[in-house]
């Protein structure tokens, strides 16, 4: 807590209004997979309060937004029955069973949209605070030390028709068929070929998805060839060297993808384009860290291809560079060898809880485990989130949206064209493009977000941000890795009004609230201001006065 | 003016935010040679992150403001998204009697204002519910902050000037009464006149020439909702909020307490907090009919405010050749005016459309040293590190 400080201030500030804080917990972990819930049960009976939250079930109506994966619409009518899906979740992850016999405090469809740490800037709030949400309500929770363990999401590749439904996130798939029983297809074709997109399709072909192609825009399958025999075996035909050109369909959704093949810079070879049928396309072309909690609270954050892309930076104890937040599991970076064994995921869960429970007082027991690492030489995930870029969203005919909320497509964006809703004042920024809203610097994701709205929509960027740092980095002919991070920030679920708005306030939140500092001189009319300013001899007014 | 050297310009402006771009592209098309130098990228403070409010009517500037932005695109080439007018509910009778003022100082000023009751407000405002009562102004309205900062930037380039990015200033070199070169981390530049439009950096930067000009900083936040449909007139506000509907059909609100901060401890980013649930609950009041809108996104923000809260637009004695422009918090709307006034004074030493008077230095030669504690402008006190 602040101490009681006996400073006179400004009434209108936030000094003295720190909301009331109903429930706090000494461990928050957030998320329930492998690493989370080994870190939640590593830290079990040692006398500290812990907190598992996951956000499964996800609401049906999130879900249709594509947060916080790409559905594509492919979710079972048996979602929308809350009761049914928490007993799935539970069901399909028998350890939250064991986290609740031992103590813990389990919340399921809860999710974290915002982590609050105290900084320089936020002590008065008065201690560390996580925004939590279910579907009906918001609340605030207060907590010591926090494992994140939100896992990963797919990026999304832009072709056209991938607007349509039942083009989807590859982990989307899992997540449906794994953790809710609920995957609504029957024909998928896959896009991309590395170790997490194969391991996908390997479960899902398991049961009964049928798997009618990989496609894979390098010249070979970057996934173990293990995974891939097992696909083959069951029929699946991979296509590498080639992308989609088109997903065609009806109402319901794709009912085909045409298949181009592609030469090295991704332009087509000329070849005719080959027709698969399916009702769904798998996004699996590049597994993304989930950083976004992570990055809105403040913690340093670097592009490592080692680690799959953008993710906290981190010590030997999974602790990021807040050091009460620590990361674990996918979003703590992602590897081939990694995603292929549960265990190393969980190893970070369970350091991360050592290390946790030592800031809060309890000693380990034994020696502390050596942190895992990462493959040795990295996957070129940079290199080959660009060829894909370049070979499906650059060189797509037609011009698919980018950004499907915003409706912005890779010329947009390129062209820094203002948003379509502007009409005829649209072509005006076309004489500049993207070189010159920062000339001689490497365009800041940021900006063009801000002139093209790509980005803004409600899914958060979710489906594009990755694509939109490539179109990036390719235009600029940098290293993808030079591209800043586009920042993200709270709420990091979209949050209904009248749930964000239930937030706790102190009644001195309402007693002084003013639209703008509450500064009396600062509205008076200049045909009346004194000719000069002091404190002492100030007039002041009423609050509430702001314009 | 002469130019300076090729190193160089006429006239060089430190700071790439609304103020400074303004007064870049107001010279820039008198063809002076002039150069904006920016510490980051371009908007990247206050200017790109603000409410896109454009009713000052307290203000010296406010006819200017009003005249300005309901051509400014044309006058730039550029779209802002000006849409003009401006509705504020009262959700209770104080509230009513406290709106009232933005009315008379219209008024006074040959602007109307039509007194609205419930039945008209909800006509007018299809998310409004149970008000009390609220005013019509037809004046003020908003635009987009970021489509602004960017029109400006290429105006300003469309006429020649220039705008060096990433590149902070980090002193100057004086002859006599003048300043001569400007330092940044890249390399130096000559001029014949500077200007300081910094936004919370103006204070530091203006000592560093021995002109004192008394300022803190402070972080305020908003909301943004996703695109709902379009009202009639975007620039609806009240119940202790300011904000609009962008173009878009994004509810974007803030308002409620600010934070008081030292600027060298932010580490630069500002943070939203968990008082986008206070401005939520104020939103959803406001908007009953908007309660499901969902909030998809916040920013915050460090704003530069002086002992009155009243901008700084002056041409200190010494040195001759400096002109200071720092808005206290009102400088988006004003912007237009406010660049023009520093080319005024750049130009001929007075604003040739407005009394700048109360807006001088001079006022503050009797302010006490101690001002920030004795207004209780202070950071919260240490803790909880
Ligand atoms: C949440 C919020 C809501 C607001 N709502 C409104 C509103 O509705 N209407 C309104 O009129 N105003 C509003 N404001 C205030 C308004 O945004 C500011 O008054 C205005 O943007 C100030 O512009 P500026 O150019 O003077 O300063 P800034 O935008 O702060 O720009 C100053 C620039 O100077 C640069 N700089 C600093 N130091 C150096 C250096 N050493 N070298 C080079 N460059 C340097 C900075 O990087 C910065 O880009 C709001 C502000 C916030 C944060």
């Amino acid at each position: 807590m602040i101490p009681p400080d006996s400073r006179p201030h400004d009434p209108a500030s936030v000094i003295g209004k720190a909301p009331p804080i109903g429930e706090a917990t000494d461990l928050l972990v957030i998320g329930a997979g492998p690493a989370g819930v080994s870190a939640a049960l590593a830290a079990a009976g040692r006398g500290v309060r812990i907190t598992l939250v996951d956000e499964n079930p996800v609401p049906s109506s999130v879900m249709g937004e594509e947060v916080p994966l790409q559905f594509g619409a492919r979710m079972s009518a048996v979602v929308a029955n809350r009761n049914a899906m928490l007993e799935a979740v539970f069901e399909a992850n028998p350890q939250l069973a064991e986290a609740l016999e031992r103590g813990i405090d389990v919340r399921l469809g809860t999710a974290v949209w915002g982590l609050f740490p105290q900084r320089r800037t936020t002590r008065w709030i008065g201690g560390h605070v996580a925004g939590l949400a279910d579907a009906q309500r918001a609340y605030l929770l207060g907590f010591k030390q926090v494992i994140v363990a939100c896992g990963r999401r797919d990026m999304g590749l832009a072709f056209q028709g991938w607007e349509r439904p039942g083009v989807m996130g590859a982990s989307a798939a899992y997540r449906l068929a794994k953790t809710y029983g609920a995957l609504d297809a029957r024909t998928a074709v896959l896009l991309g070929a590395g170790t997490e997109a194969l391991q996908i399709a390997d479960a899902l072909a398991a049961q009964g998805v049928r798997i009618a192609a990989v496609i894979e825009q390098a010249e070979a399958a970057g996934g173990p060839a293990r995974l891939l025999a097992r696909l083959t075996g069951r029929g699946t035909r991979v296509l590498t060297g080639r992308v989609i050109r088109e997903a065609s369909g009806d109402a319901r959704g794709v009912t085909a993808v045409k298949v181009a093949a592609v030469d090295g810079l991704g332009r087509d070879t000329g070849r005719a384009l080959e027709t698969l049928e399916c009702d769904t396309v798998l996004l699996g072309v590049g597994a993304v860290a989930a950083i976004e909690l992570i990055e809105a609270s403040g913690c340093a954050v670097g592009f490592q291809p080692q680690r799959g892309g953008h993710v906290p930076v981190l010590d030997a104890s999974q602790r990021t560079s807040l050091p009460y937040v620590y990361a674990a599991g996918d979003c703590a970076g992602i590897w081939a060898s990694k995603t292929l064994s549960e265990a190393v995921a969980c190893r970070e869960g369970a350091i991360a809880a050592r290390a946790a429970l030592e800031a809060l007082g309890v000693r380990g027991e034994g020696e502390p485990e050596e942190p895992p690492v990462p493959d040795w030489p990295p996957r070129d995930v940079a290199l080959e989130r660009l060829a894909w870029v370049r070979a499906s969203v650059l060189r797509a005919p037609g011009r698919p949206w980018v950004c499907p909320c915003e409706q912005v497509t890779c010329d947009d964006i390129l062209s820094l064209r203002p948003p379509r809703y502007l009409g005829g004042q649209r072509e005006a920024a076309e004489t500049y493009g993207l070189g010159s809203a920062a000339p001689a610097a490497v365009p800041d994701p940021d900006m063009v977000k801000r002139l093209t709205r790509a980005g803004m929509g409600p899914c958060q960027g979710r489906r594009c941000r990755e694509q939109i740092a490539a179109l990036l980095a390719l235009a600029a002919d940098r290293p993808l890795a030079d591209v800043p991070l586009a920042t993200y920030r709270p709420p990091v679920r979209p949050l209904r009004l009248d749930q964000l708005a239930q937030l706790p306030e102190s009644p001195a939140m309402a007693e002084h609230w003013d639209s703008w500092f509450g500064m009396a001189t600062q509205w008076v009319p200049f045909w009346r201001v004194p000719s000069s300013y002091a404190v002492a001899t100030r007039c002041t007014g009423e609050p509430g006065a702001g314009e | 003016m002469s130019r300076a050297g090729s190193e160089g310009a006429a006239v060089i402006v430190v700071g790439g935010g609304v103020t400074g771009l303004s007064a870049g592209w107001w010279l820039a098309r008198d063809g002076t040679d002039v150069l904006v130098i920016e510490a980051g990228a371009i908007g990247s403070a206050a200017s790109g992150r603000n409410g896109g409010g454009c009713s000052h009517h307290h203000s010296p500037l406010f006819l200017e403001e009003q005249r300005l932005w309901p051509m400014l695109d044309e006058l730039l080439g550029y779209p802002t998204e000006f849409r003009p007018n401006r509705i504020r509910i009262a959700l209770d009778e104080r509230q009513f009697r406290l709106y009232r003022r933005a009315l008379e100082n219209g008024a006074r000023q040959g602007y109307r204002t039509d007194v609205l009751d419930a039945k008209q407000i909800r006509a007018l405002v299809p998310f409004a519910g149970e008000v009390y009562g609220g005013y019509f102004h037809h004046f003020g309205g908003h635009a987009n902050p970021h489509r602004t900062v960017q029109a400006y930037a290429w105006a300003l380039q469309d006429h020649g000037g220039r705008i060096l990015q990433h590149a902070p200033v980090l002193g100057f070199d004086t002859r006599g009464n003048r300043v001569v070169g400007v330092r940044t981390s890249r390399s130096a530049f000559a001029c014949d006149h500077l200007v300081i439009a910094a936004g919370p950096a103006t204070g530091a930067l203006a000592a560093q020439l021995g002109v004192s000009v008394p300022l803190m900083s402070a972080r305020a936040e908003m909301i943004v909702t996703e695109p709902l449909a379009l009202m009639q007139t975007g620039g609806v506000d009240g119940n202790g909020l300011y904000g609009r509907q962008t173009l878009r059909g994004n509810l974007a609100y803030g308002g409620g307490p600010h934070e008081w901060v030292e600027l060298q401890d932010t580490g630069g980013r500002a943070y939203s907090t968990v008082l986008q649930g206070s401005i939520a609950r104020r939103l959803r009041a406001l908007f009953p009919q908007a309660a499901h809108a969902r909030v998809i996104r916040s920013w915050a923000g460090f704003i530069e405010n002086t002992p009155d809260g009243r901008p700084v637009i002056d041409r200190p004695a010494s040195p001759g050749n400096l002109t200071i422009a720092t808005l206290s918090s009102v400088g988006f709307g004003l912007s237009p005016a406010a660049g023009r006034a520093v080319r005024d004074l750049v130009v001929s030493g007075t604003c040739g459309f407005a009394d700048l008077s109360t807006l001088g230095l001079g006022r503050f030669a009797g302010l006490e040293p101690g001002w920030r504690a004795l207004q209780g402008w202070l950071p919260a006190a240490a803790g909880g590190e």
